[in-house]
C-alpha cells in the first residue's frame, strides 16, 4: 500500500499540473489484471476526486478478450468525443511511473448498484427515463469514430459464439442445455454487419452510473470490440440483468419499446427485434458459461471464497432462462 | 447432473469463511460473507434433501432417451455430443421434457427464489410455437 501511495503521488504530480500529492487512497475492487483505486489529487486550494485503473502485471496486453489499459483509454476518449457520458481520462501513466499499465480518470458521483436503482424511491424519476437514455447512449456509442483505435478487433456473432464454446469446452462439464443453445444460436446467427460498429461489450446494470435524474456515465470499457451493435441492446436485456424484475425486460427498469425508440431517435436507424432477441439468448448462454468459469476458479483453488462458489451455482439460472426462450421457439 | 462446485466444495467454502474472516476479521466484509454462507448452507440442505431423488429421476430419463446405460455423467456427456452433432434437438418432445424437468429440479436446489424459476413454475413448460 505504501509503495502504491508514493508512486501514485509521484505520478499525479507528473501528470496533473499543480497537483501537490494525493489523499484517501483506497482499493475499490481488484482482480489479477484489473485493480480500481479511489483517491483525491490535492492541489493548493482544492482536491479533485479521481480513480486509478491499473493492470499491475500488464496481463491484459496479451489477451484477445479484455483490452489493454492503453487501448481502453483511447476508446474512452473516442467515445467522449462522440458525446457518450464517460469519466474524463486525465492521465495515461507510462513506464516512468512504475505502476504497470494504468490510467487516471475522473471519479464521478452516482449509483451503480442495481437493487438500489430498481427499488429505491430516490430513483423513481430516473426509472421512467432510463431505458430511453440507454437507447440514445448506445446509439452514440455505435456512432463513435474509432479511426484512432485501429487495435480494436471485429468480433461478430459467430466469433463470440466460438469463443464462449471454447471456454465451455475447457470447463469440461456437460450441460446439455448449453449444447442445445450453442447449436440453435449457430444456426440462427445474424450476418456480420457490413459496417461493424464500436460495441461496448458489457453495457448493463453495474457498469452504468445513474443519479436521481437519470444516466450519468457508462463505465468499464475493457470488453469493447467492433461488431453487431444489437449485441449491446441484447446484453442489456439479458434475463440475469433484470434482477428479478421480468416485467421490465430492459435491465429490470424499462420496456423494449422505450429502449428501441431512444435508439432509433438518436441513430436514425431501425432496431431489428429478432436480432436483439438473438443477443438476449446469447447473453444467457454467455453468463451461464461464465458461472461455470466461477466454479472452475473455485475448484482450482485460485479463489476458495464461498461467494465465488455461489456464483458457480448460478449456472442453472441461465439454463432455465435459455429453456424458456428456446422451447417457445 | 452433479452441479459444480459439488457438496464437498460448497461445505469447504463455508468452512473457509468460518475459519478465516468470521473469526479473524469481523466487520462489514465478514457480515456480507456470513449472509452468503447462510445461503450456501440453505443450498446444501436443499441438495441433501432433493438431490438424490432428482439424480435418480434424471438418470432414468437419460437411459430411456438415449437407449443405453452408463453413469449419470457419462450419459450427460453422450447427450451433449448427440445434441452437438444434430442427432437430437428441439424437435424431440422427449428431449424438451427431459431438459425442462432436469433444469427445474436443479434450480429448485440452487436458487429457488430466482424470478425466472418462479415464472417457469407459473407458466409451465413453453408450448412449441411452430
Amino acid at each position: 500500500m505504501d509503495s502504491i501511495n508514493e508512486l501514485l503521488a509521484k505520478a499525479v504530480r507528473r501528470h496533473l499540473p499543480g497537483a501537490t500529492g494525493i489523499a484517501d487512497l483506497r482499493r475499490l475492487s481488484g482482480g489479477a489484471s484489473q485493480e480500481t483505486w479511489s483517491f483525491d489529487a490535492c492541489f493548493d486550494d482544492r482536491r479533485t476526486p479521481l480513480i486509478l485503473r491499473r493492470d499491475p502485471k500488464r496481463l491484459r496486453r496479451g489477451r484477445t478478450t479484455a483490452l489493454s489499459i492503453e487501448i481502453e483509454g483511447k476508446t474512452l476518449k473516442a467515445a467522449a468525443r462522440a458525446g457518450v457520458p464517460v469519466p474524463a481520462i486525465l492521465g495515461m501513466l507510462d513506464d516512468a511511473d512504475d505502476l504497470g499499465d494504468a490510467l487516471i480518470m475522473q471519479r464521478l458521483e452516482g449509483e451503480t448498484i442495481a437493487r438500489k436503482l430498481l427499488r429505491d424511491d430516490e430513483y423513481a424519476q430516473a426509472r421512467r427515463v432510463m431505458a430511453g437514455q440507454c437507447g440514445e447512449t448506445l446509439a452514440k456509442i455505435h456512432a463513435t469514430d474509432v479511426s484512432d483505435v485501429p487495435e480494436l478487433v471485429v468480433s461478430p456473432a459467430l466469433t463470440e459464439l466460438a469463443r464462449y464454446h471454447d471456454t465451455y469446452r475447457r470447463h469440461n462439464h456437460p450441460h446439455p442445455v448449453f449444447d442445445l443453445a450453442f447449436r440453435w444460436l449457430r444456426e440462427h446467427a445474424p450476418e456480420t454487419p457490413a459496417r461493424p460498429t464500436l460495441v461496448h461489450g458489457d453495457f448493463r446494470n453495474g457498469n452504468l452510473m445513474f443519479g436521481p435524474e437519470g444516466l450519468r456515465a457508462v463505465l468499464d470499457w475493457e470488453l469493447c470490440h467492433l461488431g453487431d451493435p444489437m449485441e449491446d441492446l441484447g446484453w442489456l436485456c439479458t434475463c440475469s440483468w433484470r434482477f428479478g424484475n421480468h416485467a421490465m425486460p430492459v435491465g429490470g427498469f424499462g420496456q423494449y419499446d422505450d429502449l428501441f425508440a431512444g435508439y432509433e431517435r438518436a441513430s436514425g436507424r431501425a432496431v431489428d427485434p429478432e436480432r436483439v432477441r438473438f443477443w438476449v439468448i446469447l447473453g444467457s448462454l454467455k453468463w451461464g458459461v461464465m458461472c461455470c468459469g466461477m466454479a472452475d476458479t473455485f475448484e482450482s483453488g485460485n479463489d476458495r471464497t464461498i461467494e465465488r462458489a455461489m456464483v458457480g451455482r448460478r449456472a442453472s439460472e441461465n439454463e432455465i432462462d435459455l429453456l424458456r426462450h428456446l422451447l417457445a421457439i | 447432473m452433479q452441479s459444480r462446485p459439488d457438496l464437498v466444495g460448497m461445505v469447504d467454502g463455508v468452512l473457509g469463511f468460518m475459519r478465516s474472516d468470521a473469526l479473524k476479521n469481523p466487520g462489514p466484509h465478514a457480515m456480507h460473507h456470513a449472509r452468503i454462507s447462510i445461503n450456501a448452507l440453505e443450498l446444501i440442505k436443499r441438495e441433501l434433501q432433493l438431490g438424490p431423488a432428482a439424480d435418480q429421476e434424471e438418470h432414468a430419463r437419460l437411459r430411456a432417451l438415449l437407449g443405453t446405460d452408463g453413469s449419470l455423467e457419462d450419459l450427460n456427456r453422450l447427450l451433449c455430443a448427440r445434441i452437438e452433432n444434430g442427432e437430437i434437438g428441439l424437435e424431440s418432445d422427449a428431449l424438451r421434457a427431459h431438459l425442462w424437468q432436469t433444469t427445474m429440479s436443479r434450480i429448485a436446489i440452487d436458487q429457488p427464489s430466482y424470478a425466472g424459476y418462479r415464472l417457469a413454475q407459473e407458466e409451465g413448460m413453453p408450448a412449441r410455437s411452430g
